[in-house]
């Protein structure tokens, strides 16, 4: 055996026996490089996921709603950071980073490309879009590289709010007038299907799921996850009166789960291929909000050079 | 790029109100100490987390090496007469 199968090997079993992987010790290449892509995309999502929502802070319907969306859209850029620290500690930089989402080149979740016409979407977006994210990240809590599990752990503990306060809008609109209750199920249409493709593609034609579980970086399936989030979902939606967009929906008995209709995967890659509702919007959004940040970038330089000579200078003359 | 553009890292360590030593809670990007503590107040006090922030940077932080785990901190492993579970007291003394 060589000497890097040995270390494959070894590594391998300590991953096994759940332990936790730590910035220091030796890791595969691929282990890394499959790490970095996922927590930068992962970093990325949460930025990029302000945007649709932050669209609607200043026309929240009441204070309540409104410090408690720009609460949750703060918490999500905390989580931007949390994430983009992680995969510091594997290396990568944070400038790379943040220049390949500016570009274009690095990829966020698709669900963000879809559109937030109404209010009732803030509901629907907290509701199912933090409820898909929850499922994922409760995984990753139990993930093999140590950082990124501390991270979410922080992370989960955040989101409960957020899911919550989703439903709650959706809770007041479902019981409101009829209007309301229109605008509602039509967010429910809307978010369903993109929620359900946050999962990502089947198991079948996700063909690096099984190095990842193999590693303890993903602990369940896409398919799992999918399923679990739609069978804690469905009584949610009964409860408000409203309809879940799948005629194909159905309780089975045998598998104590619900079967659903078929996902239209060819919209999840033509998201994917920037051809949703919003991928240009979203983009030039955040390049704008990086350029007009740059003044105050450049006075805390201006300000920490300034503080740094002053005290060179004190000590000069000490 | 200069580095100007790329702030450099800070670890940031927090205690909470409960008396407990300041703990690690992550790291954050900034171009100075006190920037460096107001970015860590809104990251990572957000919910009333804690009452005292100390900021460091990574680059001064020196940690052990993984490899030499076993030298640094097997030999403990044995020592259990350590630990006061390994001397027979009587329950009749009561808690010691
Ligand atoms: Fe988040
Ligand atoms: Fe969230």
């Amino acid at each position: 055996m060589t000497k890097e199968m040995d270390m494959m090997e070894q590594f391998q079993q300590y991953v096994d026996g759940e332990n936790k992987v730590e910035p220091k010790h030796w890791m595969p290449e691929a282990y890394r490089k499959t790490l970095i892509r996922q927590i930068s995309q992962h970093a990325h999502s949460e930025v990029v996921g302000m945007l649709p929502e932050a669209n609607w802070i200043t026309r929240a319907p009441s204070l309540r709603r409104k410090v408690a969306l720009l609460a949750k859209v703060q918490d999500e850029a905390g989580h931007g950071l949390y994430l983009y620290s992680a995969a510091e500690t594997l290396a990568a930089d944070r400038k790379d980073m943040i220049d390949d989402l500016l570009s274009g080149k690095a990829k966020y979740s698709s669900i963000f490309n879809y559109p937030t016409p109404t209010w009732a979407d803030i509901g629907a977006i907290g509701w199912l879009v933090d409820g898909a994210a929850i499922a994922n990240q409760v995984m990753l809590c139990r993930t093999s590289y140590g950082p990124y599990a501390r991270a979410m752990v922080k992370i989960c503990k955040e989101e409960s709010f957020h899911q919550r306060q989703g439903y709650e809008i959706m809770m007041t609109l479902a019981k409101g007038s009829p209007e309301q209750k229109k605008m509602a199920q039509d967010a429910l249409n809307r978010w369903w299907w993109p929620s359900l493709m946050m999962f990502g593609p089947t198991d079948e034609h996700s063909p690096n799921s099984a190095q990842s579980m193999k590693w303890k970086i993903k602990r369940k399936s896409n398919d799992e996850l999918r399923e679990e989030f739609i069978d804690k979902t469905v009584p949610q939606a009964e409860y408000l009166n409203l309809t879940i967009p799948d005629k194909d929906l159905k309780w089975n008995e045998d598998r104590q789960s619900y079967d659903h209709g078929e996902i239209d995967w060819d919209e999840f890659y033509n998201v994917i291929k920037g051809r949703g509702k919003c991928n240009k919007q979203r983009m030039a959004a955040r390049n704008k909000a990086h350029e007009e940040g740059a003044w105050v970038r450049e006075a805390a330089n201006a300000y920490a050079e300034k503080q740094e000579a002053r005290k060179q200078k004190q000590k000069g003359a000490a | 790029m200069s580095n100007k553009d790329n702030w450099k890292i800070w670890e940031v360590f927090i205690r909470s109100r409960n008396g407990l030593s300041h703990k690690h809670v992550g790291s954050l990007h900034a171009p100075d100490a006190d920037m460096a503590i107001k970015n860590a107040r809104d990251v990572y006090t957000r919910r009333s987390e804690g009452i005292s922030i100390w900021v460091v940077p990574s680059d001064e932080i020196t940690a052990s090496n993984p490899e030499e785990n076993e030298p640094l901190f097997t030999p403990a492993d044995d020592k259990v007469y350590r630990h006061p579970t390994f001397y027979d007291i009587p329950d009749e003394i009561g808690h010691m």
